[in-house]
This record gives structure tokens, C-alpha cells and sequence, in this order.
């Protein structure tokens, strides 16, 4: 079997507040091998963010993983020292987030930008480091690359920032990519240039890729293997065409149907998921999303659903009471047959 | 091959029937760009640049394109948020775009519009009772009895508790509070609605609430919509026709169906395949992908706009620019795709 680049395990991320702790991300876990991508999906406020931040361990003064495991090549991300951690966080690891209008520096010139991470990790001069960042701005596609190191983030246009973000994270060639909500501030052209840009990428230096969106069609596009999540909680994991093609989960059926896309037609009526994610200081007991299901039984209000398996191979897998339900009856029925 | 020159009088379809509640004839929004200590007006943005469309009764107008080429602006012009700097607007018959603002006021019980940010379209300062009664008092169309009345049926009507109308902004999430924002709209009973982008500010499952919401209320009070939009499946969901502008102008109009099944303008086409769809068995299909950025509106390309981005530009494009012609399915290209 093949080596696990990442694989968390159960992680819990709580945040300190005046009001006690707060648990924002409860029990995720996941396996990523090198040169996969792998989706996180799911409504704002579900913990997608949290859980990216909690691998890159930017989590702030109050936040902290209080329980579980991450493991990045043998090293546990959640126990090692900082020193250790600066090392990995744009080395091996390395993030690009949603916002580019506000994720670069307005004040120092791109060239300074790139070229710090760069001497940083790959201990390059500065001429070198200078000629490498042109080579890096070079291939994901910006004209004028030599000019552009002189320019302050400003005179850029969205995608192009986007596009700087990208060398930026790509310079010392990660073996874990994260990108949070990468695409979300651009438009669909442009949208479709970075795509395309990150395919190319992972194609050429294996990069694994972590894709946090709540577009389920850059899922589509881009993923082999999806999380859903709820209410900080993964409640369906499955590879990208068993999610689509049969999900179990009623959120992600909701999910899935929410969306209009082209083929939808005029007559049909989206399905809605009535209601809003409930807030973290008031989860509802027992399953967190039968406040919104329209399935929802008893004791689905009690008890809370574990993560089950429901295929042999442990790919698919489901945090409901109804879809472990009928798992268990469907096993029955194939005993008596045999 | 002669085209006809009147492409404005043709109405063929059944929706379209009688004259248009709104004609927008040539309409220019030109911003000065200011240099220098004197303030010299050294050129111009040219948001919208020699628009002309229809929108006729209890149709929805559904208007796409990238940011920076327009919508926005044609929105606001047509509520007369801004003056336009050129051009007519006739609502109703009556050529409002040189109306005083007293006179405005008359017309603005018959014409709304929905903001896209429902955090910032709301006073944060002001009870939602009475941001909803507003209007109404300030219309003289009710006594302040009536209008407490008139208010909690119309939160019912967005499917929000009549109780609500004593909570402030802040105690809303967004969909609740796009909610507000169309009962505002929606409360003086007008004619045509202008919904600036009013979902894309959303979570997924919260945009089918309100799309649906959209919906119903336009069969409900037969209203006419402008819907602004550049999630093509959105726009696609509640448009009857659909423009697609391109730095200031429309590129093509025509029936949605048909706009789908044969768009004509390389932009459209780049547009539609540009949007990544929810299918991840569609994966291999072929794209085309756009390259570069929309041009600056202060110095638009010669010719044809598009022409620096499309890839079937020939020297004819970089010179002429081309018309929008065509009766039932209008385009502005020298050489349409068939």
C-alpha cells in the first residue's frame, strides 16, 4: 500500500472565548497520498477553514487542536515545536487563501514578497533567489514577470494576485498544497484560467492538494475524493463519482440539489435546505443536522450518528442514523441469501 | 444577406406582448478621471457604453458578465441611484432619466431594487419594523397603524416571523436579511424590481431559498424583474431572456433556452463553458479557456471590445465595431459561431 502524505486523525480544534471553550471542528479525519486531491466541502461556518488552519497551525491565540493527530510525514503537526513548524508552513506545506486582495503585503513590491519565502527555505542569494521568482511567475503565466517584481500588489488585477499567490506557494516546490477557498473572489474565466493553471501544476511536481470550496462544481472539476462537512463534523466522505452519483447523506443530496446549473431546467424547483447552519455555542443534540432534515426521527433528535462505513473498502462513508439504517438492512437480507 | 436595422420593435413571443414596461435607449455612464492639482479631466471610465434593451411586463431580464463590465452600473442607472451621462430610460412611458428628483419620487414606489451585500444594504441602527415602513410613511400610502400591519404581512410573505420586525440587522444572517431586503423592495407593491447580484453574497443552500423566493413572488404579484447576476446557473433558474454584457455593452440577447443550446458570441460560448459543472463525469469535455484579463474600461480595445481575448478575432474585429443585430436572437459579432 501506498505511503499516507497526510493523514489526520480525529482532530478536535477548540477556540478560547470569555464564555469557556468553544469546539469549532470536532473529529475529522482524513488520508491524503501524495499527488491527490481531496475536497472539503460544506456551508460557511462548518469548520472547512478551521480544519486548514489547524493543519497549518495558524490558528490564532486562542485557538488550539485539544484533541487527535496530524500526521505529516511521520511528524505529529499538532505537537511539534514552532521552530520545527516554520519549517514545514511554506516549505513543505504551503497555503493560498481566498481573498487575494488582501492576502499580499500593499506595502512591500511583489518581487520582495516572493523572494522572502524563497531565501527563507531554499537559502538562495539574492540574484539567485530574484531570477528564481521571475522563473516561478514565468510559469504560472504572468506577462511581464520582471516588471511585475516591481510592482506593489495593487496595480494588479484579481486573478493576477491570484496567480502571484500561487507562485508564491508553489516557489519551494510543497508536497502539500492548501487552498482555501481559492477561486470564490474571481470570475468564472478567470476561475477557469487558475483551474486549469493548478491542473497543470499538480500534474508536473505531484503536489498533493487539500481543495476547500462550497462550489461543488469546482469539486467536480478539480477532486478524487470529497469531505462534506456539517456543523464541524464530516458527514460524508466518498470519492468524487460515488458522491455525485449516489449520495447518502441528506445534507449532501440537499447540497447537490441546491445548486442551479446549466442543465437544470426552469420548471424544476430548486431543492432548498430550509433553515441556517446552527451557531457553535448552540449545537442541537443528537444529529446536528436534524434541525434542517427533512427525514429526521427521533432518534435522530437523541443520539448522535457515528461515521460508518458503507461499502467494503471503507471509501464511503456516512454520519447518518437513516443511511446506517439500511446498510444494516441490506446486509441482512444478502445473509439470507447466502 | 440583409439584416433588418429595426431590431427594437420586434415582440414575438407570448411573454412579450405590448409595449416595454422599460426601454433603455442608448445609455452612457462615463466617470471623469481626475489628475493633477487642478483636477484636469484627463479621460473617462466608460462603465456602460451605448446600451440599448427591453424589458417587458412580467418577464425576468436576467444580465451577466464579468465584474467591471457594467451590470451594476445599468442597475443604478435605471433606479436613477446615479444620473446617467447620456441616453434615455423610459418606465412606464415616461422618460424618467431626466427626472428631478421630486419627480423620481413618484416613480420610485413603482421601481425597487435588491442589493447584492445584505450586510451593508440595511441600517444597522434601525429596527427591521421600521426600515419595512419606511417607505411607506415616507410615500404617505399608509398611517403608521397600517403600516405595522402592512409590514408583518409582508415578513410572512418572505417567510419571516411577524415577531421579527423589533429585532435589529445585526441579529440576521444573510439569507434572513436578503429576506428584509426584498420585503423592502417589495412593500410598495412596484412594478419592476431591479436584484443587483442579490444571491451571490450566499451560502449554496440558501441561494435556491431565495432564488425560489424570487420565484414564487414574481407568479404571486406578477412582477417584472431585472436580474443581475454572473452565476450563469442562477441566472439561468429565473430568466426568461438573458443578456450577456461585455465592457459596457451587450454582446447578445436571446431567449434563455436558446441561449444555452446555441450561443452565437465567442464570449458567450467561453462564458458557458467557463462554469465548472457539478458533474465530475463530465470532466474531459473540451473548453475553451479565456486568456488574460477584461481590458480597462478607461482605455477599451478598438473595434470589437473583445477582441484582444477572443480566439477567433481577425483583422476586421480590430477596427469595425460590430452592431447588435438579429430579431429574435441578437448578437454583436463579425463573425458568429452558428
Amino acid at each position: 500500500m501506498e505511503e499516507y502524505l497526510l493523514k489526520v486523525d480525529k482532530v478536535q480544534t477548540v477556540f478560547k472565548t470569555g464564555k469557556g471553550e468553544i469546539t469549532s471542528v470536532e473529529e475529522v479525519s482524513f488520508q491524503l497520498k501524495p499527488g491527490q486531491t481531496i475536497g472539503i466541502v460544506g456551508e460557511s461556518g462548518c469548520g472547512k477553514s478551521v480544519t486548514s488552519l489547524s493543519i497549518m497551525r495558524l490558528l490564532g491565540k486562542h485557538g488550539y487542536v485539544k484533541n487527535g493527530s496530524i500526521l505529516f510525514n511521520g511528524k505529529d503537526l499538532a505537537k511539534i515545536s514552532e521552530a520545527e513548524m516554520r519549517e514545514i508552513r511554506g516549505n513543505e506545506i504551503s497555503m493560498i487563501f481566498q481573498e487575494p486582495m488582501t492576502s499580499l503585503n500593499p506595502v512591500f513590491t511583489i518581487g520582495n514578497q516572493m523572494m522572502e519565502g524563497i531565501r527563507l527555505h531554499m537559502k538562495l542569494g539574492k540574484k539567485e533567489a530574484r531570477n528564481y521568482a521571475i522563473e516561478m511567475l514565468n510559469s504560472v503565466g504572468i506577462p511581464r514577470s520582471e516588471a511585475i517584481m516591481n510592482e506593489f500588489p495593487h496595480a494588479l488585477s484579481g486573478g493576477m494576485r491570484q496567480r502571484v499567490m500561487i507562485a508564491m506557494a508553489l516557489s519551494c516546490r510543497p508536497r502539500l498544497l492548501i487552498a482555501d477557498e481559492p477561486t470564490t473572489a474571481l470570475d468564472v474565466t478567470i476561475q477557469a484560467q487558475i483551474l486549469e493553471l493548478m491542473k497543470k501544476l499538480r500534474s508536473q511536481s505531484n503536489t498533493a492538494i487539500i481543495l476547500i470550496t462550497h462550489d461543488l462544481g469546482v469539486v467536480a472539476e478539480m477532486v478524487d475524493k470529497i469531505i462534506v462537512m456539517y456543523a464541524g463534523q464530516v458527514v460524508e466522505e466518498a470519492d468524487v463519482f460515488t458522491l455525485f452519483d449516489n449520495p447518502k447523506h441528506p445534507y449532501t443530496k440537499g447540497l447537490i440539489g441546491s445548486i442551479p446549473h446549466i442543465e437544470t431546467h426552469q420548471e424544476d424547483r430548486l431543492i432548498s435546505i430550509p433553515g441556517a447552519v446552527p451557531s457553535l455555542q448552540n449545537m442541537p443534540t443528537g444529529c446536528r443536522f436534524h434541525t434542517r432534515c427533512e427525514f429526521a426521527t427521533e432518534r435522530c433528535l437523541q443520539e448522535q450518528p457515528n461515521l460508518i462505513q458503507l461499502d467494503e473498502t471503507g471509501e464511503h462513508k456516512v454520519r447518518c442514523w437513516l443511511a446506517e439504517e439500511e446498510a444494516y438492512v441490506s446486509r441482512e437480507n444478502k445473509e439470507v441469501f447466502v | 444577406m440583409s439584416l433588418p436595422t429595426e431590431i427594437k420593435i420586434e415582440k414575438p413571443s407570448k411573454e412579450r406582448t405590448g409595449t416595454p414596461l422599460l426601454e433603455i435607449n442608448n445609455l452612457k455612464q462615463y466617470y471623469p478621471i481626475k489628475k493633477g492639482i487642478f483636477s484636469k479631466t484627463v479621460g473617462h471610465v466608460k462603465a456602460v457604453d451605448g446600451l440599448s434593451l427591453q424589458i417587458y411586463p412580467g418577464e425576468t431580464l436576467g444580465l451577466v458578465g464579468e465584474s467591471g463590465c457594467g451590470k451594476s452600473t445599468t442597475g443604478r442607472a435605471i433606479v436613477q441611484l446615479e444620473k446617467p451621462s447620456e441616453g434615455e430610460i423610459i418606465f412606464d412611458g415616461k422618460n424618467i432619466s431626466n427626472f428631478t428628483n421630486r419627480e423620481m419620487r413618484s416613480i420610485r414606489t413603482e421601481l425597487q431594487i435588491i442589493f447584492q451585500d445584505p450586510y451593508s444594504s440595511l441600517n444597522p441602527r434601525k429596527r427591521i419594523g421600521d426600515l419595512l415602513s419606511e417607505p411607506l410613511l415616507f410615500h404617505k400610502l399608509a398611517t403608521p397603524s397600517e403600516a405595522k400591519k402592512k409590514v408583518e404581512d409582508m415578513l410572512e410573505i418572505v417567510g419571516l416571523p411577524k415577531s421579527y420586525r423589533n429585532r435589529y440587522p445585526h441579529e440576521f444572517s444573510g439569507g434572513q436579511r436578503q429576506r428584509i431586503g426584498i420585503a423592502r423592495a417589495l412593500i410598495l407593491n412596484p412594478k419592476l424590481i431591479v436584484c443587483d447580484e442579490p444571491v451571490s453574497a450566499l451560502d449554496v443552500s440558501i441561494q435556491a431559498q431565495v432564488l425560489n423566493l424570487l420565484k414564487d413572488l414574481q407568479n404571486e404579484f406578477n412582477l417584472t424583474y431585472l436580474f443581475i447576476g454572473h452565476g450563469l446557473g442562477a441566472v439561468k433558474y429565473i430568466s426568461d431572456r438573458i443578456a450577456v454584457m461585455y465592457l459596457g455593452n451587450i454582446v447578445e440577447i436571446a431567449k434563455t433556452e436558446e441561449m444555452f443550446k446555441n450561443p452565437k458570441h465567442p464570449y458567450t460560448l467561453a462564458l458557458l463553458n467557463a462554469y465548472p459543472v457539478p458533474n465530475p463525469h463530465l470532466r474531459g469535455r473540451q473548453r475553451i479557456v479565456l486568456e488574460g484579463d477584461v481590458p480597462s474600461p478607461a482605455n477599451p480595445p478598438k473595434g470589437c471590445k473583445f477582441h484582444t481575448r477572443c480566439p477567433i478575432a481577425q483583422s476586421k474585429c480590430r477596427e469595425e465595431v460590430p452592431v447588435l443585430t438579429g430579431v429574435h436572437h441578437s448578437v454583436a459579432c463579425h463573425f458568429p459561431i452558428n
